[in-house]
């Protein structure tokens, strides 16, 4: 969904680096209360495992295809904040390195691939989760149907910056009606990644993903010292 | 002093560690060459209503990784492998960068 340049205007590319710079701002004080000595690589290493499984892009449909965008993961990983983080490190190395993502994107791109996708996921995780029942597949559950929604989601606000700023003159229904199916599609992939990751992290060590603490916290309170 | 010293001893994070990085070269520098080359979600949309009427050159277009293939490898298995390795080695460095400055210190601050 990497937008390339010259798809929105100017002024609204230059709002949307405003709104992207100020989230990261937020992300990168929020990411402390996140991080510590033994996360801290591990966030390093979901940026690189985004980026990998960016790059295997999956047949949608007829003559498309769609790839992780990984906000879902990468918060459910290793907290919100940093989540938002993790994809922003991919879409710059995307955009400086590989020609992937307009660099006077970089700001719409963040916008919905990092910011709306993560805080979307987050908040539906974070819900389904305590109605869920508690355990592995719980939260597998949650994390699946967070990331599922997360990738419309950023369709849909692809299509809220586009009819600010689209240096063209299509129809919005047209875009959102079209954007939002087939990136549904798409979100069905987002989902089974997101779930097989976060399953597989939860399966051998839940201590080291931020979404499933609530799994152990009967185990730390017994370890609890004063 | 040294209140905050809450950290769970429950094994290291070298063998998760490992395996996701490993995880992350074989997904980058083997398996992406089977990925499919369809146009992805927007780039279909853009082109079938004509939003991309108005597309731009990017301005990275001559980067020796642009598209992740690299620049003078002939076989597209060894452009395109390098290049996603290259690319999880440079993704590695910067997250690994920014999470290690903004990380909490291991001292008493009061949260």
């Amino acid at each position: 969904m990497h937008v390339p340049d010259g798809f929105i205007d100017a002024p609204v590319s230059v709002a949307a680096g405003a709104v992207a710079a100020a989230a990261v701002a937020v992300s990168l004080r929020g990411a402390r209360r996140e991080l510590d000595e033994r996360t801290a690589p591990l966030a390093g290493l979901v940026s690189a495992f985004i980026f990998a499984v960016q790059m295997l892009n999956f047949p949608v449909a007829a003559g498309t295809s769609g790839h992780l965008l990984g906000g879902a993961l990468a918060a459910i990983l290793v907290g919100p904040y940093t989540g938002v983080l993790c994809v922003s490190v991919v879409l710059l190395i995307q955009g400086v390195l590989f020609a992937d993502g307009g660099l006077t994107a970089l700001g719409v791109n963040i916008t919905d691939m990092a910011i709306v996708t993560v805080v979307v996921a987050y908040a539906l995780f974070r819900a389904l989760v305590k109605v869920l029942p508690n355990g592995r597949g719980g939260v597998t559950s949650a994390a699946f149907v967070a990331a599922l929604v997360s990738v419309p989601a950023a369709a849909v606000a692809f299509t809220g910056i586009y009819a600010l700023g689209g240096t063209t003159d299509v129809a919005l229904g047209k875009v959102f009606t079209a954007m939002v199916g087939v990136h549904v599609l798409i979100g069905i992939g987002e989902a089974v990644i997101t779930a097989a990751t976060v399953g597989a992290v939860i399966a051998v060590r839940p201590d080291l993903v931020h979404g499933a603490r609530d799994l152990r916290r009967p185990l730390e309170l017994k370890e609890a010292t004063v | 002093m040294a209140a905050v010293t809450d950290t769970p001893k429950r094994g290291g994070i070298r063998p998760l560690w490992i395996a996701g990085l490993i995880a992350a070269l074989v997904l980058a520098g083997f398996v992406s060459y089977y990925a499919s080359a369809s146009p992805d979600g927007l780039e279909k949309v853009a082109a079938d209503h004509g939003i991309d009427k108005r597309t731009e050159d990017h301005a990275a277009k001559d980067s020796p990784l642009a598209d992740y293939q690299t620049k003078d490898v002939g076989d597209a298995r060894l452009s395109g492998g390098l290049a996603g390795v290259i690319g999880v080695g440079a993704t590695l460095a910067l997250g690994t960068g920014v999470f290690w400055v903004v990380r909490r210190r291991p001292r008493a601050d009061e949260g």
